[in-house]
């Protein structure tokens, strides 16, 4: 676009071209920014920056004990080792030494007592990482032992809680269940998740001449880190510029937990003068940082004849680690979730905040939303189990009356389903998709028939046994928090019509960048090439909310389009005085501007703009509307809309191991208009896939001591390529616009499709339940492990056979 | 003195730290930060390299692990990272495909998943789903649940197939060969040092100078000694420069292993006589570790869980240990005494692994257990050879993995099946034989409940796959997965969908 380059064109070439289309544009499939750059090598992450001679690296001595008191902590030893600049302790730290998110409780390095195993403890800084690391584990560190709280359970029966439980009341639930036809009660675990980000976390910090700190850093929260590492050096804020250009992976797990280690960078920065990183070695990022909630889950439902659910107890006990972190919000989102699609009837839904001697469990993709959100789909299995019927009808029957005023069958709502579209917490469900796109997923997906197939298979299989599931998604999209719905973001346009953007958002491979570059080109009708997208920057964009709660795009989206607007608001009003037109006379299209009859190319538009003095920068913020909330009285409208999905898989188990693999994959998911098909589509199969990792193979253990045994991807496995499903056929809802006045009507894509893999969940308990007749609900717990599925199997053939033995004669299997 | 060429540059290092990765060479010594460390324990795969390595005229290019190979191990080779693939602005047909199919997202696993697709296309010319997800299966993506990235490895080479590397072959293979004279390879960074000896003669000359020494074959166990236990491996002896140890040679009545061979040149010659084994080493870590790993390796680091010990026990293998001038020859199954203990004395090395071949080979099995089909450690893994004529069963080899301090034979469960019918009850026979065979441990993979039970569990399967071969026994086996692999995408590029309106 530059003046020099642009190639002269007649008015009618012009013309023509600003007739066409923009091709990348919003609704493109524009590729990711960093896409070309990544594949060469040449994607700069913060360890790739090129470092200084004095450069100092960080690393830290963790914690072997999950309760102690440290009665001796000497770290002269440390300084032993040539190449060794500082050792820094709690009393080291020059400002605050808590860096807990909302609440107080994490204490930068343990002071006098450690709450879990691998709480950082000292960290040395040396000329490298392997210095700074012998000279770490040469300090001399010794503990008294403490009672250590190991187990939720055991923290729910002694109230050990970071905060106190909250409750979700609708009528009268004990009444409902005493006046219910059929009741079942149980209990499940689900289990937490490595965040297994392929970058682990790192910071890198420059001193500045005014006390201040440079902070490179991957986090999903940069003012955040601004805020935290001004308060540890005890400096203002605006001492401190965070840069933030991309992280190689977050998915939460970068929200509040890169704090700390750009924390430390800053302190031994401080205190030596000297640049400094900290970057984690996989098994100490695994061992320090938090992980998804782990979850206790009782329940305890009544329901009619067809399964329909007239009354629901359900108790939430989140595992919240040793502080409070973000786990308030994540518990309730847990609580806001524990409907999924469905009316629940008369409900107390109540969350317990355990406090145990573990890592801080944190933000993770879903924020508590899938460990609730599981609970009604193990419950319907299990009645229709009890019932005898498809799981899939039983779904029909509970959930919350589609738009356009159908019930869960499609069908006009009859006295029974009226006023069945309000939650638990008395939000409205105004635009539930789910009957049509069930509809057009058991037609797409050949549900029925498929079932038929998988009884005759099974019939006949003896090892091999196969199930299928169909589970819904209704995900409720806005922070929690209120005041957090909010974004800023900075457009300048240069003279060449080049144009810079700033947003408050962080990329962490999401293609939060492109979309966001995607809404400005459309908004000044300009190419995406056009654009230069630029690291996140507190120097920038100030305040910003952290990239969560799938919030990206449409906050920052709408941040970017109103600063453009704002500028094209202003070029306009300029170019109808300036051509003695009226504002309707300029329009903007593909890469030129029209005015009335004439036609020029941005870059020439804009240079004229420039010499009439037309300011070409400007910020931009926006604020969700319509949400609030009160927690007092656990009512509101939370959430601004709700992003739906439906997947449907097809799994084989085998009933000798255990081991499972997913055959087959229908998703339909809804992302309102799409900024973006191919990022969206992405998001989606990569949240159904790390969703299904987390109910199959991602098992956390930890020892009788409190120690992470699963420290790394030797022990710790997440799903590798040939666990995608075989066929995996992925679709956007078409022509389904958000009908709220979001970012060109589009629709949060980040989570909403992790809970998607929870089909795989019900698959393969559905393969399972086939050794019954599918009249057994199995019990399994999360995640579903290979050796979780056999134990699963033998107590439902164990059962079988005690049922049976009387009239049938044994299966084949038992005698051999 | 060791020397490579670093894709066409020549780089000669003298006295580098030894327990130096390829790695962190990479990064912080030749300042090419493309590669990434994603665990530096040879897992996700987000290191990886391609090794170029001459074979006659033809270079062989090999997927590694960049972060559990010691530098040694580059001598005479041509290394090539994500850097060199691009030609000018031209992107690499497998980095260009990446790009179309939307295939990075965060982008810290992309630069190892170009090298694996780059080596796979070196490889294989056209290669269809199976082969793409056994050359990606040691890659970890955690953003996009893999589908672009196995559509972009379909459709890589659709429009040009010829590289700059095809281009220089001929130049090449001049330049590694002339990097094969160097004499006495070594590296010596004051403090320690390393060998690449050339033949089995100066091995066991410099074995006996330094019985301390540690043998480097692939590296891929022994560098987590340095990269996760933070050890110092003073005197280092490579011998993937060995070409008589890295021999696989089929005889008439037996195959001969050289123990420096790599597991991917094992892997051909034993699943031709054994499908089943070629099963097993399709789930043997990953293709990076297989190109590295050798069996020798295997075996030699005498782990419990190692995953070809009980099939090679089952088949009555025996190991070659050499020292100095002499050599002899035991059963591998009396090679493992107790846990990480082993009947090879202190200047003994195995030279090679000996399988014997039989007529029949339709009645060997092996079944892996473990929490995720590829790429993971076995938390059970069992191996069954019987020799059945007439419907009695006249021999049976039956060994474990995972069930004891060592890999070990089921004695009791075997006598259970010799000399009897081959039949249910037989088989149920020998599963409460295999009770008193073992007391497995608990850990993090598995129970001992559950390896007891799956152990079992194999004879009910072994029967049922050799009783009823027609019958779906395998999650993961052709007659299960194949009628739901869909045709190749197609591979055009999504543009349109304007789907805001």
């Amino acid at each position: 676009m530059s003046n020099h380059h642009s190639n002269k064109l007649t008015p009618e070439q012009m013309l023509s071209q600003a007739k066409q289309e923009l091709q990348t544009g919003v609704g493109r499939s524009v590729k990711h920014d960093s896409a070309v750059k990544q594949v060469c090598g040449e994607a700069v992450y913060i360890d790739d920056r090129l470092e200084f001679p004095n450069q100092l690296h960080v690393y830290a001595r963790l914690s072997e004990h999950a309760h102690a008191k440290i009665t001796k902590l000497d770290v002269s030893p440390c300084y032993d080792f040539p190449g060794v600049a500082i050792t820094i302790t709690a009393k080291d730290v020059p400002g605050l030494l808590d860096i807990g998110a909302i609440m107080p409780g994490d204490p930068l390095l343990a002071d006098g007592k450690v709450e879990f195993y691998g709480q950082p403890v000292l960290a040395v800084a040396a000329n490298d990482h392997e210095t700074a690391r012998k000279a770490a584990m040469a300090a001399i560190v010794e503990y008294e032992e403490l009672d250590a709280v190991l187990s939720v359970e055991q923290a729910l029966e002694q109230e050990h809680y970071i905060d106190q439980p909250h409750q979700h009341v609708r009528g009268d639930s004990q009444s409902a269940l005493a006046n219910a036809k059929h009741s079942i009660q149980g209990s499940v675990h689900i289990g937490g998740q490595e965040h297994f980000y392929l970058e682990t976390q790192i910071s890198s910090v420059i001193p500045t001449e005014d006390g201040g700190m440079i902070v490179y850093t991957s986090t999903q929260n940069p003012t955040e880190v601004q805020k935290l590492v001004a308060e540890v050096l005890d400096v203002p804020f605006n001492k401190i510029q965070i840069d933030m250009r991309r992280m190689g992976g977050g998915f939460g797990g970068k929200e509040t937990q890169a704090a700390a280690p750009a924390c430390m960078a800053a302190v031994v920065a401080k205190l030596t003068g000297r640049p400094t990183k900290m970057r984690l070695p996989r098994m100490e990022d695994m061992m320090m940082t938090g992980k998804r909630h782990p979850f206790f889950n009782q329940y305890h439902v009544g329901f009619d004849d067809n399964g329909r659910i007239t009354g629901c107890e359900m108790k939430l006990a989140g595992n919240c680690g040793y502080s409070p972190d973000l786990s308030n919000s994540i518990i309730d989102r847990a609580m806001f979730h524990s409907d999924n699609s469905y009316y629940l009837g008369d409900a107390t839904i109540t969350g317990y905040r355990c406090k145990t001697n573990t890592a801080s469990n944190t933000a993770y993709r879903g924020f508590g939303g899938p460990q609730g959100l599981i609970m009604p789909e193990i419950i319907l299995d299990d009645i229709a189990r009890q019932l005898g019927k498809d799981p899939l009808e039983v779904r029909k029957h509970n959930l919350y009356n589609g738009m356009n005023g159908v019930n869960g069958f499609g069908q006009p709502l009859s006295d029974a389903d009226q006023g069945r579209d309000t939650t638990h917490y008395y939000q409205q469900v105004e635009d539930n998709q789910l009957p049509e796109m069930i509809a057009e997923l058991e037609a797409s997906s050949d549900y029925h028939a498929r079932r038929e197939a998988i009884r005759a298979y099974n019939a006949t299989s003896p090892i091999l046994k196969k199930g299928l599931a169909m589970t819904p998604v209704k995900f409720g999209i806005s922070f929690t928090a209120t005041f957090l719905n909010q974004a800023g973001a900075l457009i300048h346009i240069y003279t060449d019509g080049s144009i810079h953007l700033n947003h408050g958002g962080t990329e962490m491979g999401q293609g939060l960048n492109t979309k966001v570059a995607q809404i400005v080109a459309e908004e000044f009708q300009v190419d995406f090439d056009n654009i230069q997208i630029t690291a996140t920057n507190t120097d920038k964009v100030p305040n910003t909310s952290p990239t969560a709660a799938s919030s990206g795009a449409d906050l920052n989206g709408k941040a970017a389009q109103n600063a453009a607007q704002t500028i094209k608001q202003r070029l306009v009003v300029f170019a109808a005085h300036h051509f003695n037109v009226t504002e309707e006379d300029v329009r903007f299209a593909n890469n030129h501007v029209l005015i009335r009859d004439e036609v020029l190319p941005f870059a020439e538009f804009i240079q004229l703009a420039y010499f009439h003095q037309i300011s070409l920068s400007s910020t931009g913020f926006y604020r969700t509307p319509k949400i609030y909330y009160d927690r007092d009285n656990a009512r509101g409208r939370p959430f601004y809309y709700f992003a739906y999905g439906l997947s449907c898989s097809e799994v084989v188990v085998d009933t000798l191991t255990g081991e499972y693999k997913i055959l087959r994959t229908d998703i339909l998911h809804d992302v309102g208009a799409s900024l973006n098909p191919a990022i969206d589509i992405g998001q989606i199969e990569g949240a159904y896939v790390q969703g299904a990792g987390w109910l199959t193979s991602e098992e956390l253990v930890w020892n009788d001591q409190g120690r992470l045994m699963t420290s790394g991807p030797a022990s710790y496995k997440i799903p590798a390529v040939a666990d995608m499903p075989v066929d995996f056929r992925v679709k956007l809802v078409e022509n389904r616009k958000n009908r709220e006045d979001t970012v060109f009507h589009s629709k949060a894509v980040g989570e909403p499709p992790f809970m998607l893999g929870i089909s795989v969940f019900c698959a393969i308990k559905d393969a399972i339940a086939s050794l019954a007749d599918y009249r057994v609900s199995p019990r399994i717990d999360a995640p579903a492990t290979p050796e979780r599925v056999l134990w699963a199997v033998e107590a439902i053939k164990q059962h079988s056979a005690e049922t049976t033995r009387a009239t049938a004669e044994p299966a084949e299997l038992e005698t051999v | 003195m060791i020397k490579f060429l670093l894709n066409r540059e020549l780089r000669v290092e003298e006295s580098i730290d030894p327990n130096m990765t390829v790695l962190q060479y990479l990064r912080t010594e030749a300042g090419k930060t493309g590669t990434k460390e994603g665990c530096a324990s040879g897992d996700c795969g987000a290191c990886t390299v391609v090794v170029g390595e001459l074979d006659g005229e033809d270079i062989r290019y090999k997927s590694i692990n960049s972060c559990l190979t010691f530098l040694s191990a580059l001598h005479g080779k041509q290394l090539i990272t994500v850097e060199d693939l691009k030609e000018g602005s031209q992107l690499h047909p497998a980095q260009q495909a990446l790009v179309d199919q939307h295939g990075s997202q965060c982008g810290f696993c992309t630069p190892g998943f170009v090298m694996s697709m780059f080596a796979l296309g070196k490889n294989i010319a056209d290669p269809n789903k199976a082969q793409i997800e056994e050359a990606l299966a040691g890659n970890l993506c955690r953003c996009t649940g893999y589908r672009p990235i196995v559509d972009a490895a379909e459709s890589m080479y659709q429009n040009t197939r010829q590289d700059q590397f095809d281009r220089d072959h001929a130049q090449t293979v001049a330049r590694l060969r002339a990097l094969q004279i160097e004499e006495q390879p070594q590296l010596n960074d004051g403090s320690k040092q390393a060998h690449n000896p050339r033949s089995i003669a100066e091995l066991a000359e410099l074995l006996s100078q330094n019985p301390d020494a540690r043998l480097v074959a692939g590296g891929t166990d022994l560098a987590l000694e340095v990269t996760q236990f933070h050890r110092e491996l003073e005197t280092l002896i490579y011998v993937g420069d060995i070409a008589e140890m890295k021999q696989v040679t089929v005889h008439d009545d037996r195959i001969e292993l050289g123990a420096a061979a790599p597991l991917t040149d094992c892997y051909k010659a034993l699943a031709n006589d054994f499908p089943d084994f070629g099963n097993l080493l399709h789930r043997f870590a990953s293709l990076q570790i297989r190109n590295q790993g050798t069996l020798g390796g295997n075996i030699g680091n005498a782990s419990p869980i190692g995953d070809s010990p009980p099939a090679l026990i089952a088949l009555n293998a025996e190991v070659v240990l050499r020292q100095g001038n002499g050599s002899r020859t035991i059963k591998l199954e009396d090679y493992f005494i107790d846990y990480k203990v082993t009947a090879q004395q202190p200047g003994e090395f195995i030279e090679k692994v000996v399988v014997p071949r039989v007529a029949s080979n339709e009645a060997f099995r092996s079944y892996k257990i473990s929490k995720r089909i590829d790429d993971d450690i076995s938390a059970v893994l069992g191996c069954f050879n019987l020799t059945i004529k007439d419907g009695v069963i006249h021999n049976a080899r039956v060994a474990f993995g995972g069930m004891a301090a060592i890999p070990k034979r089921a004695q009791h469960c075997e006598a259970a099946l010799t000399g009897q019918a081959w039949n249910a009850a037989t088989i149920k026979q020998a599963k409460q034989a295999l009770a008193n065979d073992f007391a497995p441990i608990s850990d993090f993979r598995a129970s001992k409940e559950y390896r007891m039970l799956t152990a079992t569990n194999m004879l009910t399967r072994y029967f049922v796959e050799l009783d009823e071969p027609a019958t779906d026994s395998r999650v993961f086996s052709d007659s299960v997965v194949q009628s739901y692999i869909p045709e190749p995408r197609s591979v055009t590029t999504q543009t349109g969908g304007s789907a805001h309106v």
